[in-house]
């Protein structure tokens, strides 16, 4: 694994190597994290993790963590790294908690998404598109969706009769897709 | 121009004491969040960037030709201090907006149901606010101006991520909408810390009057989404719908409880507030905001007779610093207007037992 710009905290296994694997678990609102070298990273499960992150980090700090452990792991990228359309970098993003410009997102996916999940607990617009976008086959694919949270939520409240109206109204979409 | 002409000419449509439950809920307001694709978000665009942005809005404004109502195009370096206040105090802008002015500009509808803030912290925050609890309808309205604007422009918006906003607190659908209401009875029974907590639980956030930050006053209080990604408009729509109902019924419950109790204690507070109200030569807004909440409870369960509801949501209005001040066509300082305040509260309430009873 190749090491990405500078990291100012050092590996907390090995001590020798700059950490660039982070590690950052939060459990009722507590967050710990864990800084770790790319080397370290690799011989604790890293190859496993970008499969399956939370199984693998569960490995690793077994004995540490309570078994409900929600484990976030992410390769640091620079603080100078910069949007290439407003210049905009990531260091200046966390000083001032607001992006440059709509590029900013694609550019920071990686460091968004974590945030948007502690935000908003979803980093899926299920919503309002533009209306040049309108129609095709993203507009089923979303109504579909729709529809089956109706569905789980007409169980729940066992009103079968308009749960069975709701799957047919699925099968016919899905049909159509 | 007598008191009334003027009150009617200051009246939003939000202030005008219609629409359903409005024995508790003041105002609806759903607000979007709308960017151009590419062009940096204001916090950080030059004076080119955002200039481009003002003429991007002036020809989208020009090619929905009039579909939209009657909307005036208005550029903030225009306007005097004083009067950019005035669209505060009735929420047509938010206090951020009123600053650094150079091309910051506002669309208003003539109604001022429907206002738009250019280059505030996103591009495009476009509000639609009614009387009463209406939700859909400011929804619907918003959405429209939304739609009509997005034939013309190109506004960011991403298929994971949604609509792409300054803040990532606003992405995806970048709507927030809230419902003012007034609350006296939990209040009053310290019920409201509990509901605060319990509503914070379904992803919804209670603040004051005028926003984020701002002090509750009058027992007034503004409930709204906090979620924006990951739940369409409709439904963050009908959560906070339904949510609000709930707590409609607990400030209905908890105002016959208070009656059912002790109704002349009540009573008496009710009175006092009016008398204070009808005789005080200084009043500063908090202490009169608190005892327009009185009155109007008093109105809202019957004892206080003669009095339109309304003149809660009018004087809350219009005793703020900038509407006494351009009421009284010159610039007055805290005391001055504390004066004043009392005087038009007096006046105003003169005008009602006149009409009334």
């Amino acid at each position: 694994m190749k090491k990405r710009g500078e990291a100012a905290v050092m590996c907390e296994a090995c001590h020798k190597e700059p950490a660039t694997v982070h590690v950052t678990r939060i459990v009722n609102d507590q967050k710990t994290e864990l800084h770790l070298c790319a080397q370290c990273a690799k011989e604790r499960g890293e190859i496993e993790m970008n499969v399956e992150p939370s199984f693998a980090f569960h490995n690793i700090l077994a004995g540490f963590f309570e078994p409900e452990t929600v484990v976030v792991s992410h390769p640091s990228r620079p603080a100078a790294l910069r949007c290439s359309n407003c210049g905009l970098s990531l260091a200046d993003y966390r000083r001032i908690g607001k992006l440059g410009c709509s590029q900013c997102y694609a550019q920071f996916e990686r460091e968004l998404e974590p945030l948007l999940k502690r935000i908003h607990r979803s980093v899926e617009h299920t919503g309002k598109r533009p209306k040049r976008l309108a129609g095709g086959r993203l507009d089923v694919r979303r109504e579909i969706e729709r529809l089956r949270r109706e569905l789980q939520e007409a169980i729940a409240r066992e009103a079968y009769e308009e749960a069975a109206r709701l799957r047919d109204q699925i099968r016919s979409l899905e049909q159509g897709l | 121009m007598s008191l009334k002409d003027l009150i009617n000419k200051t009246l939003s449509q939000w202030m005008k004491g219609t629409g359903p439950e409005r024995d508790i809920v003041i105002g609806s307001r759903v607000r979007l969040a709308r960017n151009l694709a590419g062009v940096p978000f204001p916090s950080i665009a030059d004076d080119e960037h955002k200039a481009y942005v003002i003429k991007e809005t002036k020809r989208a404004l020009q090619a929905t030709n009039g579909t939209l109502g009657r909307m005036e195009f208005i550029p903030l370096a225009e306007v005097p201090p004083l009067e950019r206040q005035l669209l505060v105090e009735k929420h047509l802008i938010s206090p951020a907006h009123t600053q650094n002015v150079k091309h910051k500009a506002v669309i208003l509808r003539d109604d001022e149901a429907v206002s738009i803030m250019v280059n505030e912290e996103d591009h495009f925050r476009i509000q639609a606010l009614f009387p009463g609890l209406a939700l859909e309808e400011a929804w619907k309205l918003c959405s429209s101006v939304d739609d009509a604007f997005s034939e013309v422009l190109d506004f960011a918006y991403g298929e994971r991520f949604g609509y792409l906003t300054a803040c990532p607190t606003n992405v995806g659908t970048g709507m927030r909408a809230s419902i003012m209401m007034h609350l006296p009875a939990l209040t009053m029974t310290d019920q409201i810390r509990k509901m605060i907590g319990a509503v914070s639980r379904f992803g919804l956030a209670v603040r004051g009057i005028y926003g984020e930050g701002t002090e509750v006053l009058g027992n007034i209080y503004q409930l709204s989404n906090q979620i924006t990604l990951g739940h369409s408009e409709e439904e963050i729509i009908q959560h906070l719908q339904k949510v609000t109902m709930q707590v409609l019924e607990q400030e209905r419950a908890a105002r016959q409880r208070v009656l059912a109790q002790d109704r002349l204690r009540l009573e008496d507070r009710i009175y006092r507030s009016y008398g204070i109200l009808a005789n005080a030569r200084l009043l500063a807004t908090h202490e009169a905001m608190q005892l327009l909440s009185d009155v109007r409870l008093g109105i809202d369960l019957g004892i206080v007779k003669g009095i339109e509801p309304r003149i809660l949501q009018e004087l809350m209005v219009m005793i703020r610093p900038a509407h006494l001040q351009k009421l009284m066509g010159q610039e007055l300082d805290a005391p001055a207007r504390d004066e004043k305040r009392a005087a038009l509260i007096r006046e105003r309430l003169r005008l009602a037992e006149k009409e009334g009873g």
